[in-house]
């Protein structure tokens, strides 16, 4: 390790006493990227983004919130109307759970997609579907806090869901709640734990990204990068890019800040929680409504939660579900087709997940559930033995340079977004 | 280490090992005994306090309620549910037959006196408030209640009979002090 990579002296005597600045020069200025990543791979980063100003704007709103059951709803209110740019925080910090939710989910469904979750990153996928399932308690937590109607009884029936496991389910849901419904115990650990997860997240994104590192991006291709002509330095190349995406994200989040802050929230939870009184028509957060659908559509308490935790374990044994040995959707022609049928089919739950469970919505909720569970455990073995796929080119630049392609290569060149 | 000083050195240091062996599974399992002895407190901080379960029994007076209606009343955080049944709605919970019923339990087991049944308003699904209780508001297929997040119906004794939630309305511990009078609790 030469100390001279760096100029400045001070810079120098600190990295030969403690090696962070070549830990950072190595990982993220070196760190060879295949070349011909497409704006789907913005989303990492998008996500990472997206945490820290969730805790940015967490911390300054837990400067004044209070958890209690008579001052929750009214310590919101004065950040709303009192605190300096609470209104700011607030907004920022609501609608910025959306949005990271709306990131991280094109963030899967691009590894789906792509087959990033095959060998050698299974254990990356893993640690993801990890992140996932910490953001979702997290974001749950968050959502109970300003102790409107849609908190308490979100809160309720969520916590209820425990009732359904056997013999313990009810001592779980006491010791859920401390109490014997949702009350002020409750409030207080679900800030304590609100305040915790999100460290907790951050844990685990050091280790996705130290897996990321170990074998380096997947890409479009979904073919191994063979040397330096398929790679390009992370910085300037990604950097620059990945700025460019957030600059749109965070236009995106502004416009929802500044014009719509209340669009993806309910009406509901500006009612102070009344313990007495459900709401006539319940709803979760958007982006829990696919697997809010699943919960209902099973007629059985415990089938329901079942399907429900199922349907997110499944992405965890994803990478042995899916045999096939070619990555990218791109050479796999059924693969594909499939694979828009999953990305409706789970839009659709979305949409059955929000109206009422009777009728119609039931019956496309059934359907919907079904063959989510019948893509991930019937299609995805079936098509490994069936699909023939396309022919893999022998590497990212192989298609630019038509080396070994002849003039098919040459021809097929010029379609490939580079 | 010792081996050389002994003429059976193998046999010694395999006893040597062997006893080793064994202060080292006794101080794991100790380390783990005293990690459990201490995550339990952390565990069981979480489950309710001494003052959350000690909230008082209430006292209602039922002789205020109209035949037909019903009251809703708070006890340890969750609506009670008084209802002063008319007749017809006796006749009916007490006729069903018990195969007709998911959770089968008679009527008579459920209410003290027939003319007011006690129940916990809370949904046996997930937890939320039935309707039922104010005067025009659905009362379900069964005629007692109602739950509209994921469509429960109760019967007039508080029994399920449609619907996902898996059980009865709980009838909570209550006696009748006087003929007026029930204590809950
Ligand atoms: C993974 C990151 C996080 C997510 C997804 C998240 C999500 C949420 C959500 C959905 C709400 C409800 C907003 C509303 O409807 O009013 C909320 C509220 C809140 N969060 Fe977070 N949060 C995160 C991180 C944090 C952190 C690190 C803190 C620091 C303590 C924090 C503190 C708060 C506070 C005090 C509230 C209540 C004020 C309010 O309702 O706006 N959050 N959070
Ligand atoms: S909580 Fe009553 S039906 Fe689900």
């Amino acid at each position: 390790m030469s100390a001279s990579k760096f100029s400045n002296p001070v810079v120098r005597w600190i990295d030969h006493r403690l090696p962070i600045f070549s830990f950072l020069e190595h990982e993220a200025n070196e760190y060879p990227t295949p070349k011909n990543l497409n704006y789907f791979w913005n989303f990492g980063s998008l996500a990472g983004i997206s945490l820290v100003i969730m805790i940015v704007t967490g911390i300054t709103l837990a400067m004044s919130y209070t958890a209690h059951v008579d001052y929750a709803f009214e310590s919101v209110e004065r950040i709303m109307r009192d605190v300096n740019h609470g209104w700011l925080l607030r907004y920022i910090h609501m609608n910025g759970a959306s949005f990271f939710f709306i990131v991280v989910f094109i963030h899967i469904f691009r590894g789906l997609y792509y087959g990033s979750y095959k060998a050698p990153r299974e254990l990356l996928w893993m640690l993801g579907v990890v992140i996932l399932l910490l953001m979702m308690a997290t974001a749950f937590m968050g959502y109970v806090l300003p102790w409107g109607q849609m908190s308490f009884w979100g809160a309720t029936v969520i916590t209820n869901l425990f009732s359904a496991i056997p013999f313990v389910g009810e001592s779980i849901v006491t010791w859920l709640w401390g109490g014997f419904s949702v009350d002020n115990p409750t409030l207080n650990r679900f800030f304590a734990l609100h305040y915790l997860m999100p460290f907790l997240i951050v844990g685990v994104v050091i280790l996705h990204l130290v897996a990321l590192h170990r074998f380096g991006s997947n890409n479009p291709l979904g073919i191994d990068t063979r040397g330096p002509q398929d790679t390009l330095p992370f910085h300037p190349y990604y950097t620059i890019k990945d700025f460019f995406g957030l600059s749109v994200f965070l236009t995106f989040l502004a416009a929802a800040v500044f014009f719509f802050p209340n669009f993806l929230g309910h009406p509901d939870n500006y009612i102070p929680a009344d313990p007495l009184q459900t709401p006539a028509h319940i709803v979760p957060e958007w982006y829990f409504l696919p697997f809010y659908a699943i919960l209902r559509a099973v007629p059985d308490k415990l089938g329901g939660v079942l399907a429900m935790f199922g349907a997110i374990a499944i992405l965890f044994v994803l990478p042995w579900l899916d045999r096939s040995p070619v990555r990218s959707a791109r050479f796999r022609p059924l693969f594909k087709i499939f694979f828009w049928i999953l990305v409706i089919d789970c839009i659709v739950l979305g949409y059955v997940g929000a109206k009422p469970a009777e009728g119609m919505y039931l019956l496309v909720g059934r359907v919907a559930t079904v063959w989510y569970f019948v893509h991930f455990l019937a299609i995805l073995p079936l098509l490994s033995v069936i699909e023939t796929p396309r022919p893999l080119p022998q590497s990212i630049s192989t298609p630019v340079f038509g080396g070994g392609g002849g003039l098919a290569g040459a021809v097929a060149a010029p379609k490939e977004k580079l | 280490m010792a081996k050389s000083q002994t003429k059976s050195g193998a046999d010694a240091s395999v006893e040597h090992k062997s006893r080793r062996d064994f202060i080292v599974v006794a101080t794991y399992a100790m380390g783990a005994v005293g990690a459990g002895a201490f995550v339990w407190p952390l565990v069981d901080q979480m489950n309710p306090a001494a003052d959350t379960l000690a909230l008082a029994s209430i006292e209602v007076d039922v002789s205020k309620i109209v035949e037909g209606q019903s009251i809703t009343i708070k006890w340890r955080g969750k609506p009670i549910f008084i209802r002063h049944r008319t007749a017809s709605e006796i006749e009916e919970a007490s006729g069903v037959l018990q195969d007709e019923l998911r959770d089968p339990e008679g009527d008579d087991v459920r209410a003290q006196k027939p003319e007011y049944l006690v129940v916990l308003g809370v949904c046996t699904h997930l937890g939320c408030v039935p309707l039922g209780q104010k005067v025009g508001e659905v009362r379900g297929e069964y005629g007692g209640w109602f739950c509209p997040c994921h469509g429960s119906h109760y019967d007039s004794s508080g029994r399920i009979r449609k619907g996902p939630a898996p059980l009865n309305l709980e009838v909570p511990p209550y006696s009748f002090l006087s003929d007026q009078v029930i204590r809950i609790g």
